[in-house]
């Protein structure tokens, strides 16, 4: 037993139904108690999708339990075959289904419905989502592509498939229309792409490509290996995020497809002349902590360090899967890897770290804002709000300026920075002066928690975190040294405020003083 | 699977719907989201799944607390192996929880779909680890597992298990042997909880009492002379553990709307032997000035039909108060659950035309609806945007429960809440 306050993943079969949503033409038969249901909302609400996921629940309840659940199943699954007349259905269960031990899988099968059925088996106490959605996504490549002979390559042309976009994916949607355009404009073509938009039948063509690239190896890493294997295709192992990721991915299906690799082009993206013009000199060593699933974490803290400047001091995943990856590449920061899924080790991580940029997923953003950390979403899981309107992929020399954008802009700017530090008591831009975008009308003191972030199915108030869960000794201020700090600029107070306190904690200082100030300015200065 | 059945006790005898199939609702946990702010010294334990801890995150959809007076104790496959006892690492998760928050004085065990499937009798850890961690830490035991209950049955659970913790009221002297305390029952917002207390005072009933109460500490006693007002239409469970303790029920309409809300406080008045002028004396300011408030948004809504998935259990009281004080027409009022003892006055109000369906079986309810495309239809977050996308103006069912809308005050509130999708609708011209 876990104690678990908000979670990175959802169950197993939360993955499963990821899939079914992402393809066309797949129904999932969920062997599922009431309330299961709750899964449609992220679809629906997250990423507004205009259709509920082709799911059927079916939403047993105790009085079935001593009866015929396994009744129950069979007739959702053949009512669901009439109703949605799918092209491939997948059977399975959730966590409290997989207790009762109905065998949904042998239960379908025995309806004998004239379209593939796949069973799922997916073990809810110890799985979870991207697991779920990988194996799903696995189960039905291996149930749609059987036999032993790969199908005949007639173009000359080489071809390949792109492996991994699905609903619910961080940015999946525009990473496919992205890559798909880099990989055609290098005269590759592109055959099959899944699950994302896929049929049964795009599935069953996949053999059909010379090669497989994998656009997300959480979901597609298993399926394409099993590719590899039954077909002999090979597969990328580069997640082209950033402009280097991107010229490396560049290199690696070029070669696999024996096309010649053109020549690096310096303005394919802004990001590199921005970075270089002299306005961002001001990146340079910003501290970022980097966190979310392994391939997101791993390609922001390249990109964190190589494109942008930044020094990476922090870097993380929850996805225990891909554990070893993430130990690998922070080795090459000089870091060791953050991998848990328990939120509060990460707030702890933060804390300690105190980076002046989190680059995480939603759970990040929030300990950023408890923190007063600037803060930009890398990965799943996202809020509504990542679910943006317009264009806005992470992969490929459009995503690279993507980047550029969302992980700049939460920082304070280029020579603003510096008039804050020369002008410390300027009257106008201060910890108590509104924005100038906002009307003067609210007069929020600075103490203020920050605003409550509301998805519109709730608005609640915000009240102070519970008091208590950490006591230690506070070294008092002398009102000289009170009034010192306030001369800091408002946006690293905080920060010169912990500092000075630990500096004095770990001097065995009972009071501070301006002197203690100054010293452990100097004492943490880089 | 589909039966009709006529409801007894109503006074047109009223044929209901009744289905079985995909029910499109929340679970019991969901009541957790307004209970742990309602209560605030309660942290609420879910014993169960990854897929309790994941809904109870999305159903609430905000990460405003670093550390949320709610959680979930995950059951691992060592649990069910049985190669670590259950109950030794429920204790173990508890004193944890309860070693980094000295602040809670109330702790709640909820069971869930799989703690009822593998039986882990949470009741009787309740009572050992109240023992262990008692007096200063109440620890009390309901289950909001989706087996067992639906969306705001999981409140009804909890309030019961409050309800066998209340003490006894103190034996009242011979002489005042009528009725001593009304308790009003069911989750309300603060702002309303105000409100009442100070009518029901004006109105000079002296000992009220609120369940839920804010704090632990504030838990009211029961007894024979307790009367007990529900304001909440779906406590069937907590008002028959309060009759058991000798309360009575005073039977009223719900407190949504001027008719609701006055009838309401009209039924706790004669309980208490007061006359209706004192209470006609003190509701006629505000209940003046909701009718002249509702009136703004009668000529919109006047004529409109709606439609009701099940949801939330307040869907008979909402369409008594739209149909009656804002003119809207109920095509077909879908409720998870019928209490038709609790709803009895309700049901009689309710226009004849309007179909009455009990359980659900989702995808034939959004046949009938397209077929009958009403001008809004009423549901949960699940089937709000698609059918938005065919086409159809609804609104969210789940806000009416994180909405203060009960009483005079609200009323116009409640108004808005079905205006605004409408308006909106007419507003867009993309």
């Amino acid at each position: 037993m876990k104690l678990t306050l908000w979670t990175y993943e959802g169950p197993a079969h939360v993955g499963a139904i990821r899939i079914a949503a992402s393809m066309r033409g797949v129904h999932y038969v969920l062997h599922a108690p009431q309330g299961d249901t709750y899964a449609d909302l992220l679809f629906t609400m997250i990423e507004r999708n205009g259709e509920r996921p082709p799911v059927t629940y079916t939403t047993f309840q105790a009085r079935d339990l001593g009866g015929d659940t396994a009744e129950i199943f069979k007739t959702a699954a053949r009512d669901a075959h009439l109703r949605f007349a799918p092209d491939l259905m997948l059977v399975g269960a959730s966590c409290t289904g997989e207790l009762i031990q109905d065998d949904p899988g042998g239960l379908a099968e025995a309806l004998e419905l004239p379209i593939p059925v796949v069973p799922l088996e997916l073990p809810s106490y110890q799985r979870k989502e991207n697991w779920g959605a990988a194996e799903t996504f696995y189960q039905i490549v291996r149930r749609l592509t059987p036999g032993t002979d790969r199908p005949e390559l007639t173009d000359n042309v080489p071809t390949c498939n792109i492996l991994g976009p699905t609903s619910l994916g961080f940015r999946n949607r525009d990473d496919v229309v992205e890559v798909r355009r880099l990989i055609e404009s290098l005269g590759i073509k592109v055959n099959v792409v899944a699950p994302l938009d896929a049929s049964p039948a795009d599935v069953a063509r996949l053999g059909a490509a010379h090669f497989n690239v994998v656009l997300y190896p959480e979901i597609a890493q298993t399926a394409a290996s099993y590719l590899k294997r039954r077909f002999g295709q090979p597969m990328t192992s580069v997640t082209p995020i950033g402009i280097g990721a991107t010229e490396d991915f560049i290199t690696e299906i070029t070669a696999l497809a024996g096309v010649a690799r053109p020549a690096k082009h310096r303005d394919a993206s802004r990001l590199a002349w921005y970075s270089r013009s002299v306005d961002s000199t001001y990146l340079t060593g910003k501290r970022v902590f980097c966190f979310g699933d392994a391939s997101h974490a791993i390609a922001a803290a390249r990109v964190s360090r190589d494109e942008l400047g930044f020094n990476v001091v922090g870097l993380g995943t929850y996805s225990r899967e891909h554990a070893r990856d993430i130990r690998t590449a922070a080795e090459g920061f000089g870091l060791q890897a953050l991998v848990t899924d328990d939120y509060l080790e990460v707030e702890r991580a933060i804390r300690d770290l105190q980076p002046e940029l989190v680059l995480g997923t939603q759970m990040e953003r929030h300990i950023a804002k408890r923190l007063d950390i600037p803060c930009a979403v890398i990965s799943a899981p996202f809020h509504v709000q990542d679910c943006p309107a317009r264009y806005s992929p992470q992969m490929g020399y459009e995503g690279a300026n993507v980047l550029f954008d969302t992980w700049v802009h939460p920082l304070m700017m280029g020579l603003e920075e510096h008039l804050l530090a020369m002008f410390r008591d300027d009257f106008e831009f201060n910890d108590t002066a509104q924005p100038s975008h906002l009307p003067r009308t609210s007069t929020a003191p600075a103490t203020a928690p920050p605003p409550a972030e509301t998805q519109p199915a709730v608005a609640m108030t915000e009240t102070p975190p519970a008091a208590g869960l950490i006591t230690i000794a506070v070294p008092s201020w002398s009102p000289d040294a009170e009034k010192e700090l306030g001369k800091v600029p408002f946006f690293v107070r905080g920060k010169a405020r912990r500092n000075t306190e630990r500096f004095a904690r770990e001097h065995g200082l009972a009071t501070i003083t301006i002197e203690t100030l100054y010293d452990a300015k100097a004492h943490f200065s880089r | 699977m589909t039966t009709l059945a006529t409801a007894p006790r109503t006074q047109t005898q009223r044929t209901v719907l009744r289905e079985r199939g995909q029910h499109e609702v929340f679970c019991g946990l969901t009541g957790i989201v307004w209970l742990h702010r309602k209560i605030q010294d309660a942290f609420f334990l879910v014993v169960g799944s990854r897929t309790c801890a994941h809904l109870l995150q999305s159903a609430a959809g905000v990460m405003i607390f670093a550390e949320p007076r709610f959680a979930t104790a995950v059951i691992d496959e060592r649990d069910l192996a049985g190669l670590a006892d259950a109950n030794d690492e429920l204790d173990r998760v508890v004193g944890e929880l309860l070693d980094r928050r000295p602040d809670i004085k109330l702790l709640f065990l909820v069971g869930s779909c799989p703690s009822e499937v593998i039986k882990l009798d949470l009741s009787r850890a309740a009572s050992r680890l109240g023992e262990r961690h008692g007096p200063a830490i109440r620890v009390l035991s309901y289950s909001g597992s989706g087996i067992e209950t639906t969306f705001t049955q999981g409140e009804d659970a909890c309030l019961e298990a409050l309800v066998t913790a209340m003490q006894p009221t103190e034996k009242a002297p011979p002489a005042a042997s009528g009725p001593d305390q009304l308790l009003v029952v069911g989750a309300l917002a603060d702002v309303v909880e105000d409100q009442f207390r100070r009518m029901l005072e004006d109105i000079g009933i002296a000992n009220v009492a609120f369940l839920p109460p804010r704090r632990n500490s504030g838990l009211p006693t029961v007894g024979p002379g307790t009367r007990y007002l529900l304001a909440q239409p779906f406590l069937g469970q907590t008002a028959a553990a309060l009759e058991r303790r000798g309360a009575t029920r005073i039977d009223a309409l719900f407190p949504l709307g001027v008719e609701g809300t006055s009838a309401w406080l009209h039924a706790a008045a004669r309980a208490f032997g007061i006359s209706p002028d004192t209470v006609e004396r003190v509701i006629r300011a505000p209940a003046a000035r909701a009718r002249a408030a509702l009136d703004k948004w009668r000529s919109e809504l006047e004529g409109k039909t709606i439609f009701f998935f099940p949801d939330s259990q307040l869907e008979i009281p909402l369409a008594r108060m739209l149909s009656r004080e804002l003119g809207l027409v109920p095509l077909e009022i879908g409720t998870p659950y019928l209490h038709r003892d609790h709803l009895e006055h309700e049901l009689a109000l309710l226009p004849a035309s309007a179909i009455l369906s009990e359980g659900q079986d989702v995808d034939r309810q959004l046949d009938r609806c397209r077929d009958a495309a009403p001008d809004l239809t009423v549901c949960g977050l699940g089937l709000a945007n698609p059918l938005e996308r065919e086409g159809f103006t609804t609104k969210w069912s789940i806000e009416l429960l994180f909405t203060p809308i009960q009483g005079f005050e609200q009323a116009a509130d409640l108004a808005a809440l079905f205006a605004r999708p409408l308006d909106r609708r007419t507003a867009l011209k993309v």
